[in-house]
């Protein structure tokens, strides 16, 4: 298969993510926790060439559909980003990407004091700033590199 | 006040802190004269630092309402130390207690547990976080002192890590001060603080000098420079001499100038200050009381 063909080719049910910023492919793929051992067919195009970004990420994900908090932090590391919902082979549904107000249980605190780093039953949650976003608990802005924050499982 | 719990400074609007600081005065006028104020209230206090200071006024505050004091001991002796979660143990206090005293070493101890626990939660001293009961005493002495409008106050030392400084800060912005913040560029105010004074629209300038503000100043508020957030002991040596004060170093001051600092103190301040009118720390340590029978009034009123 040709790479022409790889970065056209239509999946025949799930979700694509258009439009990602050029280098953020795999921190997209970690948001969604997919790292090739949970068995969804993934296909991922980096610096794809784009007309209105000069270059962009895609990621195709077969026989997946994906939830608000997923959607809420991909906003934050991909605002441009746009959600295709494939059915049969059909792009069903387009979402842009809103930026939320916050989100939740999604990134984890970089301040080791943080008493969500501690082993207590709470989970993260981060106001979301203009220029970045804020621990609710211990009010540490984050305003560079999010993506390493993303508490995947 | 709206609240059941008192988790950060940035929760109290003029009129909440006002209606303290009325009542603190009152209580403060003739502290044995409440003793049947609260006669069946029971404070639980969950200290996971040291904070003796803290503490016994707390507990000397709802003493002095009538009411009594249940301590959970230190962490060692405690069954923290076999690893239950700080959520379980203050559900579990709460069970006791009509109201919580918390002090913790983690940023956002005390939002947590105010999510977990349905007695109101006071919080005193969350790591480098909030202190705003502290914040409450500190208003209280400097209305005493210098009044809590058209004022200027310098705040120096260390800025960064100094949880009363930045609940004081936060407060501050409820009232007509220009706050001037005077410490050595590796302790300057962290970026968390300054976002929230710039959204509150607060009159702020920092300074790397005490001299550039001093003469303009109604208050000063000195905090420790702590030994160990330096490496080098020389350049501790350095900076805590720089940021100290004495007698010489006031020369400049107005005559009405309050010294304040939250104590303990180590060598920030020299003991001659201690006599002269300047000095404020020692009042301010005594207001602790009357400030926090007038929050738990509050609050185990609210309660009934
Ligand atoms: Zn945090």
């Amino acid at each position: 298969m040709s790479d022409h063909q790889l970065r056209v080719s239509k999946i025949p049910r799930g979700t694509v993510i258009d439009h990602i910023r050029a280098g953020q492919a795999l921190n997209v793929l970690a948001i969604l926790g997919i790292d090739g051992a949970s068995g969804e067919t993934v296909s991922v195009g980096m610096n794809v060439p784009s007309d209105q970004m000069g270059h962009k990420d895609i990621v195709k994900v077969e026989d997946r559909e994906l939830s608000q908090d997923e959607v809420d932090v991909l906003s934050l590391i991909a605002p441009e980003a746009t959600i295709n919902i494939i059915r049969d082979y059909e792009v069903v549904e387009k979402q842009y990407l809103e930026r939320p107000d916050r989100v939740v249980g999604v990134l984890s605190c970089p301040n080791h004091n943080c008493i969500t780093n501690a082993d207590e039953p709470v989970d993260t949650e981060f106001e979301v700033l203009d220029d970045g976003v804020r621990c609710e608990y211990c009010e540490t802005i984050v305003r560079e590199d999010l993506a390493a924050h993303i508490a995947v499982e | 006040m709206r609240h059941d719990h008192l988790i950060t400074a940035k929760q109290l609007s003029r009129e909440d802190v006002e209606s303290v600081l009325d009542r603190a005065a009152e209580f403060d006028a003739d502290p044995a004269a409440f003793g049947d104020r609260h006669p069946d209230a029971i404070l639980g206090l969950c200290f996971y630092e040291p904070s003796t200071r803290t503490k016994m006024s707390f507990e000397t505050a709802i003493k002095r309402l009538g009411g009594d004091a249940v301590d959970m001991g230190t962490v060692e002796s405690s069954s923290v130390k076999k690893g239950e979660s700080l959520a379980d143990t203050a559900r579990v206090v709460a069970g006791y207690a009509d109201a919580l005293v918390l002090r913790h070493p983690s940023q956002g101890a005390a939002k947590m547990v105010g999510e977990f626990v349905d007695v109101p939660l006071l919080n005193a001293g969350d790591g480098a976080g909030h202190h705003p009961t502290q914040t409450l005493l500190d208003l209280y002495t400097i209305r005493e002192n210098a009044g809590l409008d058209d004022l200027t106050i310098g705040i120096m030392g260390d800025l960064k890590y100094g949880r009363t400084v930045h609940s004081l800060a936060h407060a501050l912005t409820n009232f007509d001060a220009s706050q001037h913040f005077v410490s050595p560029e590796s302790l300057k105010l962290p970026r968390s603080v300054r976002y929230d004074l710039h959204e509150a629209g607060a009159n702020v300038r920092e300074h790397t000098e005490l001299d550039d503000i001093l003469p303009e100043l109604d208050v000063l508020y000195v905090t420790r420079i702590q030994r160990e957030r330096f490496p080098d002991e020389n350049e501790y040596q350095e900076i805590a001499g720089e940021y100290g004060i004495d007698l010489e170093t006031l020369e400049d001051a107005k005559d009405e100038l309050t010294v304040m600092h939250p104590l303990p103190r180590v060598d920030e301040i020299a003991p001659e200050v201690d006599d002269t009118e300047y000095a404020a720390y020692f009042e301010q340590a005594h207001n602790g009381v009357p400030v926090r029978m007038a929050l738990l009034d509050q609050l185990l009123e609210g309660d009934r």
